[in-house]
């Protein structure tokens, strides 16, 4: 079947999907207050860049979560692919770090919201550490599993000549990490920009997370909706230059 | 971490192998540090973090009297009940869809634009709208770990009826096998590793999003138990709702595995 031929059917779903969120208002079955039809949140979105919500415009509510979520991100990933490197270099180092990770794994990320805020606060240090919770795990284990597949021979090689361990991570281990470890990353910053929303929505006071609780405690539906697709839109995006980061590196380093 | 291949695990008749021996040793310098840290020289302040007996006072506490509203006990039935309702229900939904969009072309055209747009959007940002439409109650929650769980176990369930080799469909087929027989036989046998990966991740999920969704509002349950420990400033409190989220996870996790073995046994007998 050619994908031509198929069109008909996406098309179709999509109809249907935005027939009926339009539908079932239009009808009465629900009121356009509980669920507001589409172009009715595009209107809140253009309203709310244009107009100061909760105290600031919607982009700027957006600009201080990227900022968090960037710093949050680079933090985990600062810390978290040296420790998979070192894990996969060395034995008794992975076998130290191994219990405790595996310990940490099993906390969901948003249970670390009670410490992070009583030792970082609310302001910019306790969400940093929740999103470091969130993204910390695949930057570990995917530079560890990159690490692990570099072939041993080329480890000696550089010894051989003389090259210290900190040239042999540099130029060797982390090249041929690479593609495993950008892998990673793309994980890491989805489940860290989750993390994030869920940390706003439960003690910081600013951002896209905060203008949902807002719009909760205002019981708007479509306020809570724009926001949605505000944080859906730019996680995409965050996406989106990390899987281009991901192709380049795989073109120039080769796939894992 | 899996163990290095073709190293000895088990040396000079040593009772257990190097990295459990090295494994025990790690936790008990972290014990031994966090003894000395807190109740010995107090370095750490109990407003950041609790000492060890601190932690057992409040595991005691909470145990034969309860807090926030319930023992522990209770707390705990309640989170179990609602990651395990919307867990069932997810992937009741979520198994049957995949496997039709992997089964069938044209039922993926028509699901996948729809699924493309829902899908960035994290599963804890329905959390306020679960709460504006259906207030504080189970049914909110149930509504938000339902969505949060039902994504993987779509998307794998899909990858793996979609990846189940061609030559054995067309051999089947040869043989004279029927959509039935087609289905039951050669799709759910070849796909069921990927579909058990997907109900693991999903189960991961539906943790990770009802603890957040209790946090931000509940009045039982394990979440409820940390953003109350988080207002009285009780740290001992939130490391043991923590520690016992955990617990209940990585013993679910444990639960699935052993349905995944069994399963998978029985089918490729």
């Amino acid at each position: 079947m050619s994908r031509m031929s198929l069109i008909p059917y996406s098309l179709a779903g999509l109809v249907l999907f935005f027939g009926l969120w339009q539908g079932v208002v239009s009808v009465g079955l629900v009121s356009a207050f509980v669920l507001p039809p589409p172009l009715d949140v595009i209107e809140r979105i253009w309203t709310m860049m244009n107009r100061p919500f909760a105290g600031f415009l919607l982009h700027e509510h957006l600009a201080s979560s990227f900022m968090r979520f960037f710093y949050g991100f680079a933090l985990a990933a600062t810390i978290g692919i040296p420790v998979g490197l070192m894990m996969g270099r060395f034995r008794l180092f992975e076998e130290i770090i191994t219990p405790l990770f595996e310990g940490y794994r099993y906390v969901a990320p948003l249970a670390w919201v009670p410490f992070a805020a009583l030792w970082f606060g609310t302001g910019i240090g306790g969400p940093i550490m929740v999103i470091f919770t969130g993204a910390f795990a695949p930057c570990v284990i995917n530079a560890y599993r990159g690490a692990r597949l570099v072939d041993r021979h080329l480890i000696e090689a550089a010894q051989t000549h003389g090259a210290g361990e900190f040239r042999i991570a540099r130029e060797v281990l982390l090249p041929g990490a690479l593609p495993s470890i950008v892998a990673g990353l793309r994980i890491s910053a989805g489940l860290g920009w989750q993390s994030l929303i869920g940390a706003e929505l439960i003690v910081v006071s600013s951002g896209i997370g905060y203008v949902m609780v807002q719009g909760q405690s205002n019981l708007s539906p479509s306020i809570v909706m724009s926001a949605m697709i505000v944080i859906g839109f730019t996680g995409l995006v965050i996406d989106y230059v990390l899987r281009f980061a991901e192709a380049r590196v795989r073109a120039k380093w080769g796939g894992a | 971490m899996p163990d290095r291949e073709g190293t000895p695990e088990r040396r000079r008749g040593l009772p257990i192998s190097r990295a459990t021996a090295i494994g025990f040793a790690t936790i008990a310098t972290v014990l031994l540090l966090w003894y000395v840290l807190t109740s010995a020289t107090g370095i750490i302040d109990r407003n950041r973090f609790p000492s060890p007996a601190q932690f057992l006072a409040a595991l005691q506490q909470i145990i034969s009297t309860g807090y926030a509203g319930g023992t522990l006990v209770e707390q705990t039935l309640q989170s179990l009940w609602l990651v395990t309702t919307g867990f069932l229900v997810a992937i009741a939904v979520g198994v049957p869809l995949g496997f039709a969009m992997g089964y069938d072309r044209r039922i993926e055209a028509f699901f996948n634009p729809v699924f493309l747009l829902l899908r960035p959007i994290p599963p804890l940002a329905w959390i306020p709208l679960a709460i504006v439409w259906l207030g504080l109650t189970d049914a909110s929650k149930i509504m938000v770990i339902f969505v949060s769980a039902f994504v993987p176990s779509v998307i794998n369930t899909f990858t793996g009826v979609r990846n189940v080799d061609r030559t054995l469909i067309e051999a089947a087929r040869v043989h004279g096998a029927g959509r039935g027989r087609l289905v039951t036989e050669v799709y759910l046998p070849d796909a069921l590793p990927m579909i058990f990966t997907g109900l693991r991740l999903s189960l991961q999920a539906s943790w990770t999003t009802l603890v957040a969704a209790e946090l931000v509002g509940a009045f039982l349950g394990l979440g409820r138990v940390l953003s109350i420990a988080y207002r009285d400033i009780n740290t001992a409190m939130i490391l043991v709702a923590m520690v016992v989220i955990a617990i209940a996870g990585a013993l679910t996790t444990q639960l699935l595995a052993l349905v995944e073995r069994r399963v998978i046994r029985w089918r490729t007998l």
